[in-house]
């Protein structure tokens, strides 16, 4: 028997949320906030989604309203992206060690 | 491209979401993490667009959405205070759900071009999977809404009750798994729309009742949310990428709630179920005895005095800190302090602060070396060797009642022990007690010197009397 292609997306879910587990709890709590801006940096992948609906049977004669929906959906994405990981940068470049 | 490069091509962009978290276990990897990120989302995004069919003069419209967002993200990222940061990820994770909803509503009404089927004829598979993206989705837009706007002080930070709101929010939960169960017989727009519509309003109505102070636990939360929501859409689209990152926030997320939990002594469910700090009682007849009960008040020069001729200061901040944008005279303040061979180091509370970490980029921002700065477990016994506890902007968080009265609404939440210091200064505009609405036993203390004043101010005026 075959088996569904939805089992391996599953386990690949399952198996991310113990990589993720054992990750997040080996970050230093000093770096909290940023570990906050960075998974919604990352969450925007989201982005994906918005450029498929972009283009879906997207001729040039006409946009649908998938296709608006898409662009949207891109713009907020990017506006995550580009300002999640940039104010990350931000504070990352913040932390210091004592001067010797 | 085929569908099997970009899968992998979409496991690698997994793979380096993973090492920019990883990144993060210590400041000085850090930043080569967030290059793997970056690194990581470029990857995703030239994947999708080299695996959709589309006419070259149409990718125009995406250059300029990308560039819209792009600049408007940029400029929010380098102008936003760091006293701002938890409304700005709030802020951040409502665009996160807004745009799974988005993707959902799309998904919907053109199910061919994600190959999901055709229209209102949608495998069932997925539309279990858009359904619980597009609710989890409009769950996050409208309760990050409502942290934000308790963030940024547009509506008040007091938690807003009334009678039935766990009855009712209990029964929107349970026409929203209906939904999506009946969305698996018919997929009309009607029940699509209206399950959208009650996940608007149940996150608006699970975050109105929670207090400020408990703001750690909600923005956690959405955090765990975004992910989840952005895992649903994963599933929807067949996509690894999406799968994997959802995973990654989404446990990240319940991490962070459940350490800011702990922090607090308080179940989640505690917190969630809200209206914390609001029974009337209990402050009223803490007023009563703050009227009766000696304290001993100083200023500016008698702290400086103090502080001066210690061997040994801990710095404990919290809120009221950054309320007071005092990070920058305090670092004056402690670069004085060093000059004189005092020895400094920073304590935080775990729920110091708005978000997770919150005080320790603030404190950063203001140049104080990551490596002075103590979190709860690893300075709570040094108090008893300190000769000086500067408590700026914190109040519950040193409260010895939470160790002591069983019948405290704090206790059994761990404290720092500022009270075994030789004296404590506690910086503080009135005696009004702390979020939690307990009086702070550490006032009437022999060792605790008062200093009233606005946090910068006194800290300010500290400094001068330094020199």
């Amino acid at each position: 028997m075959e088996i569904d292609p939805f089992i391996f997306r599953l386990s690949i879910f399952i198996l991310s949320i113990f990589v993720g587990y054992f990750v997040v709890w080996s970050v230093t709590p000093s770096l909290h906030t940023p570990l906050m801006s960075v998974t919604n940096a990352i969450s925007s992948v989201i982005i994906v989604g918005a450029i498929i609906a972009s283009f879906s049977s997207l001729d040039g004669s006409s946009i649908s309203f998938s296709n608006i929906l898409g662009f949207v959906a891109v713009t907020l994405a990017a506006i995550n992206i580009f300002g999640g990981f940039l104010v990350t940068q931000r504070m990352l470049r913040m932390y210091k060690k004592k001067k010797k | 491209m085929s569908a099997n490069l970009s899968s992998v091509l979409f496991l690698i962009t997994g793979i380096l979401f993973i090492l920019a978290l990883r990144g993060l276990s210590s400041p000085e990897t850090s930043r080569m993490g967030n290059f793997f990120g970056i690194t990581g989302m470029i990857l995703a995004i030239v994947v999708s667009i080299l695996s959709v069919d589309i006419f070259f003069s149409n990718l125009i419209y995406f250059i300029i959405a990308l560039s819209i967002g792009g600049i408007l993200g940029g400029i929010i990222a380098f102008k936003i205070p760091m006293t701002a940061m938890p409304q700005l990820v709030a802020g951040f994770h409502s665009l996160v759900g807004l745009a799974a909803v988005l993707v959902a509503i799309s998904a919907y009404y053109s199910p061919d071009s994600f190959g999901l089927g055709t229209f209102q004829n949608i495998k069932t598979a997925s539309i279990i999977e858009m359904g619980l993206g597009v609710s989890i989705g409009a769950i996050t837009f409208t309760g990050s809404i409502i942290a934000f706007m308790k963030l940024q002080g547009l509506m008040s930070g007091s938690p807003i009750t009334f009678p039935g709101q766990h009855y009712l929010n209990a029964l929107l939960g349970i026409l929203i798994i209906s939904l999506i169960s009946y969305l698996i017989i018919n997929q009309s727009t009607q029940i699509f729309w209206l399950l959208i519509i009650t996940s608007l309003l149940i996150g608006f109505l699970i975050i109105i009742p929670i207090g400020g102070a408990d703001m750690p636990v909600v923005i956690s939360m959405l955090n765990s949310y975004s992910g989840w929501a952005a895992a649903g859409i994963g599933f929807t689209l067949e996509n690894t990428a999406l799968i994997i990152t959802g995973a990654l926030v989404g446990s990240s997320g319940a991490i962070l709630s459940y350490i800011m939990c702990k922090g607090m002594n308080r179940s989640f469910l505690n917190v969630i179920l809200g209206g914390f700090g609001t029974d009337s009682t209990s402050s009223v007849s803490s007023k009563e005895k703050t009227e009766h009960k000696p304290v001993k008040s100083g200023n500016a020069e008698d702290a400086a005095f103090l502080m001066k001729n210690a061997s040994s200061v801990i710095i404990v901040p919290g809120y009221g800190m950054a309320v007071a944008q005092a990070q920058h005279a305090l670092r004056e303040m402690v670069d004085k302090l060093k000059k004189n061979d005092v020895k400094v180091s920073y304590a935080i509370h775990p729920v110091a602060g708005r978000m997770p970490g919150h005080m320790n980029v603030l404190l950063a921002e203001a140049n104080v070396p990551y490596d002075e700065v103590f979190e709860l477990d690893n300075i709570n016994n040094d108090f008893a060797n300190t000769d000086v506890a500067y408590v700026i902007g914190a109040n519950d968080v040193t409260n010895p009642v939470a160790k002591t009265d069983p019948k405290s609404p704090i206790f059994g939440m761990p404290v720092l022990d500022v009270e075994k210091c030789k004296s404590v200064l506690f910086v503080k505009r009135g005696m009004s007690p702390g979020y939690a609405g307990v009086d702070n036993e550490l006032f009437y203390r022999d060792n605790t010197l008062m200093l009233f004043a606005d946090a910068k101010k006194m800290t300010e005026d500290i400094v001068k009397h330094l020199d």
